[in-house]
């Protein structure tokens, strides 16, 4: 890029996630859904069938219900997919075939605002749901208050984090197809090892320590901290390893789109 | 008066390609101004660096006065752009994508929604408000672009194509709406590769080719210039006109199975040439800007 061209990013991002807020709202009812039903869809399968062969679990020293075990981890796991889906599919598709950013960049936005906003939607997404499954889990007595409040948040710290990866994907694929490839190799891994149905001590030693690589590991961690009640000073390593994982990956995203779009 | 646009040694390559070589040219206040050429010529990346959309690779470019590569931001809020594809917000309806792009212009909730008002009737789209985009037809997506790009009240009005695959009704429409526009005394710049679009609309346009201006001018002056008034077509010419044609070093082109005469001497020339030289297929017409374009930019295929 020859010419000073601006990275400088305004709140002006804003405007395009309220954008997409607006396209959210139209189909709110169909968008709640899946946050509604699908923890109840796996606290079924997994509280009521699966429980029975696991009894209970053993985590940190206390003895607790499988389905206790597992609400958290399918807490983290929506907040990884409802930002990497959104900052993936739905994003590369207002890129690539609606033209939504090119449209948006014969405006005062520049490019860096226009990616800020889409990420930082994807966040909010993983938040609403989180706020949405939250409630339904909270209906079974699964989840300790107030601490489980600060879920919310998190999700949103969550969010920006899965949601930076996925648009650094978004800019480097080829075609909508290429997607596969990093879900089947780092988001389905994610979602069975990294703590989320049976204790990562379960694991030998070397995968253990690999899996403390993957943001998902502490993702659940802290989500299951705060569900059961149990915050000690340990965590902040967790915040700070996906503070850190937004801190590389938001950046890189910007860089990548502003490497396939800016010709 | 100080310019719309001026650009100065406008330069932008893409690793070897050299797409805009060196293009200076100004466009003053009121004032509409084409950018014609053949697909690949340029066209699209020269305005696509005017509105910000491209880094330039040197040059100087200067938009309301202000330096384009300092002041991006305050020019692209005072212009106004139709790109080339429909990128309508196919996610929002008629209205709200005046109301939604008009937001990325801060301007107010409340004057959006009277201007999205205003711009509807203007394209008469205003019983359609509500309907999807894509359940518009062809015509209606390009005049909603074109009020979309009204919607901040631009000093500058960037038509990239305006009317490329639209159908004569549908070009006619938008057509009409620039006239009332560039009568208002706003500033245009348009990109075409359709000549009588250029010859209508633009003051004044340059023809550029290879990422270079070849001509610049008035439509009229550029017909005159180039080609003169009128223009001889004869189909299957026979070996004595060519010959006749070459003695009277008459300027010509010939394509083989059609000889095409610049002719500037009138209908005199014409009888001489259609009484002795052939029986039919002979005929004289007005010359045209696609004279001049044909005539500077080559009859081959740009693919």
């Amino acid at each position: 890029m020859s010419t000073a061209f601006p990275m400088h990013i305004s709140r002006r991002f804003m405007k395009v996630w309220h954008r997409n807020l607006i396209v959210y709202q139209k189909t709110w009812k169909i968008n709640f859904l899946p946050p509604l039903l699908e923890p109840l869809f796996y606290l079924v399968a997994f509280g009521v069938g699966l429980a029975a062969l696991v009894g209970n679990i053993i985590y940190e020293g206390f003895e607790v219900s499988y389905v206790f075990f597992i609400a958290p981890a399918l807490i983290a796991i929506n907040i990884m997919y409802n930002a990497f889906f959104e900052n993936t599919y739905a994003s590369f598709v207002r890129m690539y075939y609606q033209r939504t950013f090119d449209a948006m960049m014969a405006t005062p936005l520049n490019l860096p605002e226009v990616i800020t906003g889409e990420i930082f939607w994807g966040a909010t997404k993983s938040m609403i749901a989180t706020a949405i499954m939250q409630t339904i889990i909270s209906a079974f007595g699964l989840i300790q208050y107030p601490t489980g409040l600060l879920m919310v948040p998190l999700a949103f710290l969550g969010g920006i984090a899965f949601g930076s990866i996925g648009m650094f994907f978004t800019g480097i694929v080829a075609t909508i197809e290429m997607f596969n490839l990093p879900i089947f190799l780092f988001v389905t891994p994610m979602f069975l090892f990294s703590g989320t149905f049976f204790p990562l001590e379960n694991l030998p030693i070397w995968a253990q320590k690999l899996a403390t690589i993957l943001p998902l590991t502490h993702l659940v961690k802290l989500t299951r901290a705060f569900s059961f009640g149990i915050i000690e000073a340990g965590l902040l390593w967790s915040i700070g390893y996906l503070l850190l994982f937004c801190l590389v990956f938001f950046p890189l995203a910007i860089y990548k789109m502003e490497r396939r779009l800016i010709k | 008066m100080p310019y719309i646009v001026e650009a100065k040694g406008l330069n932008k390559t893409f690793g070897d390609l050299v797409a805009v070589d060196g293009i200076s040219f100004h466009i003053l206040p009121g004032e509409c101004f084409g950018i014609l050429g053949p697909n690949g010529a340029g066209k699209t990346t020269t305005i696509r660096i005017i509105y910000g959309f491209s880094p330039m690779t040197g040059g100087s470019l200067k938009v309301f006065g202000l330096d384009a590569s300092r002041q991006w931001r305050t020019i692209k809020s005072r212009i106004g752009v139709c790109q080339q594809e429909n990128n309508l917000d196919p996610d929002l309806t008629v209205q709200q994508n005046l109301e939604v792009f008009a937001r990325y212009f801060d301007i107010p909730r409340k004057e959006a929604r009277q201007r999205t008002k205003r711009l509807l009737a203007f394209i008469a789209l205003q019983h359609r408000k509500d309907a999807k985009v894509i359940e518009l037809s062809g015509g209606m997506m390009r005049r909603l672009v074109l009020a979309r790009a009204l919607i901040n009240d631009p000093e500058l009005l960037i038509l990239d194509e305006p009317t490329t695959g639209l159908d004569p009704q549908s070009r006619h429409q938008v057509w009409e709406r620039l006239e009332e526009l560039r009568s208002k005394g706003l500033s245009i710049l348009l990109t075409t590769h359709y000549m009588d679009e250029a010859s209508r609309l633009c003051d004044r346009l340059v023809i550029v080719d290879h990422g270079q201006i070849l001509v610049e001018g008035r439509p009229m002056d550029l017909i005159r210039q180039h080609v003169g008034h009128d223009v001889i077509e004869v189909a299957e010419p026979s070996k004595e006109l060519q010959d006749f044609v070459n003695a009277q070093r008459m300027e010509h082109e010939d394509l083989g199975h059609r000889l095409v005469i610049y002719d500037r001497e009138g209908e005199k020339m014409f009888r001489t040439i259609s009484n002795e030289y052939c029986n039919e297929g002979c005929i004289l017409r007005m010359a045209t800007l696609e004279d001049v374009f044909l005539k500077l930019t080559g009859r081959g295929l740009r693919e």
